[in-house]
Order: structure tokens, then C-alpha cells, then sequence
């Protein structure tokens, strides 16, 4: 039944009447994308609108921080670091890029090895993955607890504005929130790989449709995007 | 990259028997590894350089232009490589790409109203900037 959304061809003759005509309509084979299965549209689609909420909250960052009269944290202080009595800018936040974006190389080449259907590869590059991700969770842990032992709070900090914390805890920790969903849907779709699932077509025990390895693709594109939206809180954020 | 389109025939799915068969046959999004090492070297080199605009300390419209650029560059590999955006219809990368460009409307909006709202806290708070 899955299978037969993409084959069949547009129904020609008299359409059915009532609810059922509602659902036949909007169900008929009226596809814009042409080819691109249902699942990678819907991911994209969801996509799409965190692209939305992520955009709200750098708008509204940028808003707070235009429009307030008081000066605002130096991030390049605020996220320093100290190693052996020199101060170096922004040292965390660079390693924790480097980090995601490795974990981002890793998650493609998954899905390049998914398609050649080479499973233990691709399930250890998505382990790999995952790992990297869980890293970057947790050196995102310590930068928490760092600056929250320094005073700072989403009413308040010690250098200057006051949006400051609020903004800083609201972007990201939503992205930190990502990150780790992420993770968790890494191992998931890593095990499913190792035990062959999507070799014999077994059917997912939530959805019922038939495993494929577009399945590992569709998860590359959330972890794609949690990597690009970093791009944008580090650029805005941290950088600018 | 045409043959990347010729076979984006993932949605046949084939029957049991043949799928060890069909490690051979070309199937979804198939690119050589080596154009990812290379873009995973060029986001390294490119973060590498929005890293140094911060340590160098450069100030003013050359550190914000430069973050930008590096920033856009980022993303566009990102979505065209990794996410194999470049490799999809015209169709689906419109619309997948032209509403988040759009939010740019948004921002103009917003800059507007926090420069009001600057201008009000300066003048009726004696608020210095």
C-alpha cells in the first residue's frame, strides 16, 4: 500500500463525493516533487519550519541586542578561556565547531555507505556520529555550568545587558535540545542498520513501512541541519 | 553530476532475494567519498578563518562582512553537498530554500523597530547609548 503512492498513475473518470472525495483529492497523484519520496519531503518540510523557530530566536536576539541602551557582553571575554594563565577568545566554542562539523563529515559518509549498502560502515560511521555529538553536548555542559558559576542568568550578568543570558540560554539550549534528540535518533537508526533491517525490508515497529536505507539519508538531513544551524549561532552569536 | 539523477529509483523497492545482489547497481544519492573529504576540509578551513576574524580582533564592517561570507559559504556546502540539495529538482530546492530567504523581510522589520525603540530609551529614559 506505501509502495503504490509513487506508481500509480493520475485516476481519470467520475471522483468520489463527500469526505471520502476530500481525502481522494488531496491523496490523488498531484506531486510536485517529482522525485523525492514522502519521507526526505516530510523531513525537509519539518526542516523547513525549524528554520522558522531557530530564525525567531536570532531575530529576537538581534532585536534585544540593537535595541538595548546598555553595552553588551564581549563575547569573545565571556566565552575565553584560561590555559595556563593566557587568555584565549572563544577557544570552546571553536573546538565544539570543529567537532559538530566533523560529526557532520562522518553522517554523510554514513549515507554514501548506506546506499552501497556496506552496513557495518555505515553503522560505525553513524556511531561515530553520535559520539561526536554526544561531545559536543557535553563540552556545551561545561560552558553552562561555567557561566552560570560566573553569575550569569536569563535576568541578569555581571558585564552588561541583561538580554544577554536569556538570549544566550534560550539559543543554545534549543540547539543543544537538537543535538541530543539527535543522538538518541543516531543510535536508534545505527541499530537498526547493524541488524540488517533495511537489507530485508523489515518494517519499522512504529510506522509499519518497509525499511529502506533512505532512512539513514532522511536522518543525515536533521544532523545536516543541526550542523548549519551552529553555523548561523556561531557566526551570530559568538562572532559578531 | 546528471547520473546522479538518472538513478533516483530508491522508491522501487525490489524484492528479497535481489537485494544482496543489488549492492552493485547504483541506488539513491551515490558520490564519490572523496568530494566529501574535500567539502569536511573546506567547512574546516572556512571555520578556521570566521575563528581567526574573532582571534586577530578585527572591528567594524570588515569583521562583519567577513563573518557573513564565511557563514554563507558554510551553509551553502553544507545544504548543497551534504544534504544533497545541489543533486534535487529545481522545483523542491525552491521550495525548500526560498521561504527561510524570505525571514530577510522579517529583519528589516525588526532592524527598524529596535532602532525606534533605541531612539525612544535614549531620549525618554536618559539612557546613554
Amino acid at each position: 500500500m506505501v509502495d503504490t503512492t509513487f506508481t500509480q498513475p493520475a485516476q481519470t473518470g467520475a471522483r468520489p463525493d463527500g469526505l471520502r472525495g476530500v481525502a481522494t483529492d488531496w491523496a490523488s497523484d498531484q506531486r510536485a516533487f517529482k522525485n523525492v519520496s514522502w519521507g526526505k519531503a516530510m523531513m525537509w518540510i519539518f526542516l523547513l519550519s525549524d528554520t522558522f523557530i531557530f530564525g525567531c530566536f536570532l531575530l529576537s536576539y538581534m532585536t534585544a541586542r540593537m535595541s538595548t541602551a546598555v553595552p553588551w557582553p564581549n563575547p569573545s571575554e565571556v566565552f575565553g578561556l584560561h590555559i595556563g594563565g593566557v587568555s584565549v577568545p572563544l577557544l570552546l566554542i571553536a573546538i565544539m565547531t570543529f567537532v559538530l562539523i566533523s560529526s557532520s563529515g562522518t553522517m554523510a559518509m554514513a549515507v554514501n555507505f548506506g546506499y552501497r549498502r556496506e552496513r557495518r560502515k555505515t553503522a560505525l560511521l553513524m556511531l561515530a556520529t553520535a559520539l561526536l555529538g554526544a561531545t559536543f553536548v557535553s563540552m556545551q555542559a561545561f560552558e553552562w555550568t561555567k557561566l552560570i558559576s560566573e553569575g550569569v542568568r536569563p535576568w541578569g550578568n555581571p558585564w552588561g545587558a541583561e538580554q544577554f543570558g536569556a538570549t544566550f540560554f534560550m539559543i543554545t539550549g534549543f540547539h543543544g535540545t537538537h543535538v541530543t534528540i539527535g543522538v538518541i535518533f543516531l543510535i536508534i537508526i545505527a541499530r537498526k542498520v547493524l541488524r540488517g533491517d533495511y537489507d530485508v525490508e523489515r518494517r519499522g515497529f512504529f510506522t509499519s513501512r518497509k525499511g529502506n536505507y533512505e532512512s539513514v539519508e532522511i536522518m543525515g538531513l536533521y544532523w545536516h541541519f543541526v550542523d548549519l544551524v551552529w553555523v548561523f549561532i556561531f557566526a551570530f552569536f559568538y562572532l559578531w | 553530476m546528471a547520473e546522479a539523477t538518472a538513478h533516483n529509483h530508491i522508491h522501487q523497492p525490489m524484492p528479497h532475494g535481489q537485494a544482496k545482489a543489488a549492492s552493485a547497481h547504483a541506488e539513491g544519492q551515490q558520490h564519490p567519498i572523496k568530494l566529501y573529504l574535500v567539502v569536511w576540509g573546506w567547512l574546516f578551513i572556512l571555520s578556521a578563518c570566521s575563528y581567526l576574524v574573532d582571534y586577530v580582533g578585527l572591528q567594524g564592517y570588515l569583521r562583519w562582512s567577513l563573518i557573513l561570507l564565511f557563514m554563507i559559504l558554510k551553509a551553502g556546502l553544507i545544504v548543497a553537498v551534504f544534504m544533497h540539495m545541489a543533486w534535487e529538482r529545481l522545483a523542491f530546492a525552491y521550495a525548500i530554500i526560498l521561504p527561510p530567504v524570505l525571514v530577510l523581510v522579517f529583519v528589516a522589520m525588526m532592524v527598524f523597530e529596535s532602532d525606534y525603540t533605541l531612539l525612544s530609551r535614549t531620549l525618554f529614559f536618559g539612557a546613554a547609548p
